[in-house]
């Protein structure tokens, strides 16, 4: 049975820093957690290393923030399962910057 | 065909202008890294095609950039910075004791020897090297290793190791400067470190003449004097003329001797730049004036140069890392602020001219000359 892709939305930053012009497919094995979404997503993408989370302990960046849904996953354990509409490819994962400005 | 290379790092990314020696007219380009925080732009002194960009931001943490076409195109380099072995802590703005997070890199210094080796100054303060171009970094731990390490404190920018000065005539020696800790000098390549504070005076710690907890802001060096280095503190002028043994001030008639950058004079060891800035609590000119101080006298004895830059309701700051110098036969002298400006003297800095008025908040100043 072919899979279908996960789809992530990034950041407007990191786009222009992985050069992609919209949104990413990943091929993830199940289970899908928050830890193998990013983790095919770094790997696909290297240079996004240590932009969503931190390279050595692999938490989540203070700002960075996590959708999908319409339910916000940020403050989830990495071993989260993500819904089966996320995992199916029918919603998107998004990884966001917190909302800041003044 | 002489010419200079002017590479800014602004809060919203960097700016490369580019002049004939003439330095009348310029070409402006960028953003690079749009929206981004580029604390450094350096080049190498060997390869002039070769940059170094710290970028960095408050969600996605730091990058690093290099570009090997004089900053035409960028590749992301290694972003990551792990202290070495167990981090420790050191004195947090509360008095207890605080992990070793990193958080930036503030300060980027190509080797004098070899394009592909470069240090970088970061917070919390530790000094890093990279010897393959930036795609990985090792940190030379023996200097936040040191036992005074502990008592380190951030000023309110942060723990930053913010000076990096390598001796042309010395590879075993390095300088770094670090806020708010003090100078400190290697002189086995950055295995071991010393403190070299003595002659501070700093009101603002318990003990004002301590080892260490000095705010240095700045310091310099001309390269033809490597004993001789100039500081710009939080509060006075210092000058030492034995590699930091002992330092002295001579902040003698300035409005202030409070200010960020500290520059000297490419062609005149004893000729020396400040920006003068109100206080600590008041980061602007003092009366609204925009002035650059020289002494060249090696200091205490201080002129104004105003001609070209704004004398009424000027309150820029000017940042630590944001003056720099050109090596043309008329030495140039830059200097860039926190209200988006470039100034520009091609004359020692009697005369000045703005080569851009509106960029965001200007970050560092750097520039490459071509003979």
């Amino acid at each position: 049975m072919i899979r279908p892709p996960i789809r992530v939305i990034l950041p407007a930053h990191l786009r222009t820093l992985a050069r992609l012009d919209g949104d990413v497919e990943l091929l993830v094995e199940p289970p899908v957690t928050l830890a193998s979404v990013l983790g095919a997503l770094e790997k696909s993408h290297p240079v996004l290393r240590g932009t969503v989370r931190d390279h050595i302990t692999l938490k989540r960046r203070p700002f960075i923030r996590f959708f999908a849904c319409e339910q916000d996953y940020s403050h989830e354990q990495p071993d989260f399962l993500l819904p089966d509409e996320v995992a199916s490819g029918k919603e998107p994962f998004i990884i966001l910057g917190a909302i800041a400005g003044g | 065909m002489s010419g200079v290379r002017v590479l800014v790092g602004t809060r919203k990314g960097a700016f490369v202008l580019t002049s004939d020696g003439k330095r009348e007219d310029w070409k402006i380009e960028g953003p690079h890294f749009a929206g981004w925080e580029i604390y450094h732009v350096k080049g190498s002194p060997l390869d002039s095609n070769r940059l170094y960009a710290s970028q960095s931001s408050g969600w996605f943490g730091q990058l690093m950039q290099r570009s090997d076409d004089g900053g035409t195109t960028w590749t992301p380099v290694g972003n990551e910075f792990t202290y070495e072995g167990v981090p420790g802590t050191h004195q947090f703005y509360d008095g207890t004791q605080h992990p070793w997070e990193f958080k930036r890199v503030w300060h980027l210094e190509p080797s004098l020897t070899d394009p592909d080796t470069v240090y970088a100054g970061v917070e919390d303060a530790a000094l890093f090297c990279s010897t393959d171009a930036g795609l990985t970094w090792q940190e030379l731990s023996g200097l936040r290793g040191h036992e005074t390490g502990p008592l380190w404190q951030p000023g309110a920018g942060g723990m930053c190791l913010h000076s990096i000065i390598l001796d042309p005539t010395n590879p075993n020696r390095i300088f770094i400067a670090i806020s708010a800790a003090g100078a400190f000098r290697s002189d086995d390549a950055g295995v071991t470190w010393k403190p070299i504070n003595r002659g501070l005076n700093s009101l603002y710690i318990p003990n004002p003449t301590a080892e260490v907890g000095h705010c240095v802001h700045r310091i310099a060096m001309h390269p033809s004097r490597p004993n001789v280095l100039f500081m710009q503190k939080h509060f006075d002028i210092m000058r030492t003329d034995d590699a930091g043994e002992c330092w002295h001030e001579i902040s003698g008639n300035l409005p202030s001797d409070f200010g960020f950058p500290i520059d000297i004079h490419a062609h005149e060891p004893d000729t020396i730049y400040v920006v003068p800035i109100k206080s600590d609590s008041e980061h602007f000119p003092p009366d609204g004036k925009l002035r650059v101080y020289r002494s060249r006298t090696g200091g205490n004895e201080w002129e104004a140069l105003t001609n070209g830059l704004p004398q009424s309701d000027c309150y820029v700051n000017v940042l630590r890392e944001a003056m720099c110098v050109d090596t043309l036969d008329s030495c140039g002298v830059y200097f860039g602020t926190t209200g988006g400006q470039v100034y520009a003297s091609s004359d020692s800095g009697d005369n000045w001219k703005a080569i851009v008025r509106d960029l965001p908040a200007v970050l560092s100043v750097e520039v490459q000359t071509f003979q």
